[in-house]
């Protein structure tokens, strides 16, 4: 493997890991409520989650060139601090963290609305407040939902492609990742690089199915 | 003793039940057939289910009342419930279930925890893992779990459910106990009136 594809997938694998990580507290907390609460406006909120799973990546992308570049206030107010977003790395983490969003909080969601109701009402009849019940019950008994809903954003994130594009560019050693190295690469004619980034690819993607479906299994069996 | 007043419309239907002035109450059977709602009131009495209207008073608190707006939410009622499948805590082990129900300062818990496990012969299981537990093993754990709150009263329901009929008998005799070393009142509720025949002071018919 070239010294190139190394600091490509290195640099991948390690920008999904933060996006995952850095996605997973609020995919929790929207997954939550989203499975256990009733409020006027909740099918609204639903729809907001799902959106950039359904919205072309490359249009989110869009989106988030203009919220995060200087003619928008938040990207205003970012620049006033001295933080540049688009072009650099952490543009990279918040196309991938918005794109795989979705996949975590429903995959949350779902782990949730399978915990038995009945523990979290017997919970609270032994004095526990509903934040307790969350933290020792809800989640413990969710915890295969949760990992599957972090393996899934991972692999999302591992593959993004049409928001990096967008907002990150292709900038080599900065902003190239896995999904976009291939594009690149074959765009300009180096075409034994983009394979062995596909090589790469492949293999990250078998490890992260395997522990999907180990992930599965286990929940079967309990 | 005793002392309660229930007067409550639901889905399952409605309920009336007053026992008051009864001192000598320790033990309350409550007996009706399968689907005469015994359930439902259990649940709504430990403040998990929400009647649609009526009154629930235990003592002198009131609990939940549709006409004066109050319903107590459940973690505040201190109300010990043991349902008829236990539902023990998954992912603790039998001592952490127990511990889950911890209230007051660690040294009067600790204290409450080593009474709880004698009196229910619980000292050989406190590392098990639920999962492993027997039907009445289990039972026997929900009841600790709920007694460690220090409950004002104690709600079974169909404690023998899940139990084999030839070993029915491992269970009476610890409530038995418990209402002996303990004093906590206590509703029993079951379908089968031969249970509260050796336990209960007073046996009420819901139809």
């Amino acid at each position: 493997m070239s010294a190139e594809t190394w600091v490509i997938a290195r640099f991948t694998v390690l920008m999904a890991s933060l996006a995952t990580a850095i996605v997973l507290p609020p995919a929790i907390a929207i997954g939550w409520v989203l499975a256990r609460k009733q409020f006027p406006g909740k099918a609204l909120l639903e729809t907001i989650v799902s959106l950039p799973l359904v919205l072309p990546p490359v249009a989110t992308g869009l989106l988030l060139l203009w919220l995060f570049g200087r003619r928008s206030p938040l990207g205003q107010a970012l620049d006033s601090m001295g933080i540049d977003v688009i072009f650099t790395w952490k543009a990279v983490v918040l196309s991938m963290m918005v794109i795989s969003f979705p996949l975590v909080a429903r995959s949350v969601r779902a782990g949730i609305e399978q915990v038995d109701r009945r523990y979290e009402d017997l919970a609270a009849t032994l004095g526990a407040g509903s934040f307790r019940i969350l933290r020792t019950i809800t989640l413990p008994l969710a915890s295969r939902g949760i990992a599957a809903g972090a393996v899934l954003g991972f692999s999302r994130a591992l593959g993004e492609f049409g928001a990096t594009i967008m907002v990150a560019g292709a900038i080599p050693g900065r902003t190239r990742t896995l999904a976009v190295g291939i594009y690149t690469l074959v765009e300009t004619g180096r075409e034994e690089t983009a394979w062995s980034l596909l090589l790469v690819s492949a293999l990250l993607a078998f490890g992260a199915i395997y522990v999907s479906n180990r992930l599965v299994e286990q929940k079967g069996r309990a | 003793m005793i002392d309660l007043s229930i007067d409550v419309t639901m889905r399952q239907g409605e309920f009336t039940l007053i026992v008051s002035d009864a001192a000598e109450v320790e033990v309350l059977g409550l007996f009706g057939p399968s689907g005469s709602g015994k359930t439902s009131l259990l649940e709504a009495i430990a403040g998990i289910r929400r009647p649609d209207a009526g009154e629930v008073r235990i003592g002198n608190r009131i609990l939940f009342s549709s006409s004066k707006r109050i319903d107590v939410p459940a973690r505040e009622r201190h109300i010990g419930y043991v349902p008829q499948d236990a539902l023990l805590f998954p992912n603790l082990d039998v001592t952490g279930n127990i511990n889950y129900g911890k209230r007051g300062p660690d040294a009067q818990d600790e204290g409450q925890f080593v009474a709880l496990a004698a009196i229910l012969d619980l000292q050989a299981l406190l590392d098990r893992r639920v999962q492993m537990l027997s039907g009445g093993e289990k039972q026997r754990v929900a009841i600790a779990r709920a007694l460690m709150t220090r409950p004002s009263i104690l709600l079974l329901d169909e404690p023998l459910a899940g139990v084999d009929r030839e070993r029915r008998e491992v269970i009476l005799p610890y409530i038995l106990r418990i209402r002996r070393e303990l004093h906590v009142p206590l509703i029993y509720v079951t379908h089968d009136e031969t249970e509260l025949n050796s336990i209960a002071d007073r046996v009420l018919r819901l139809a």
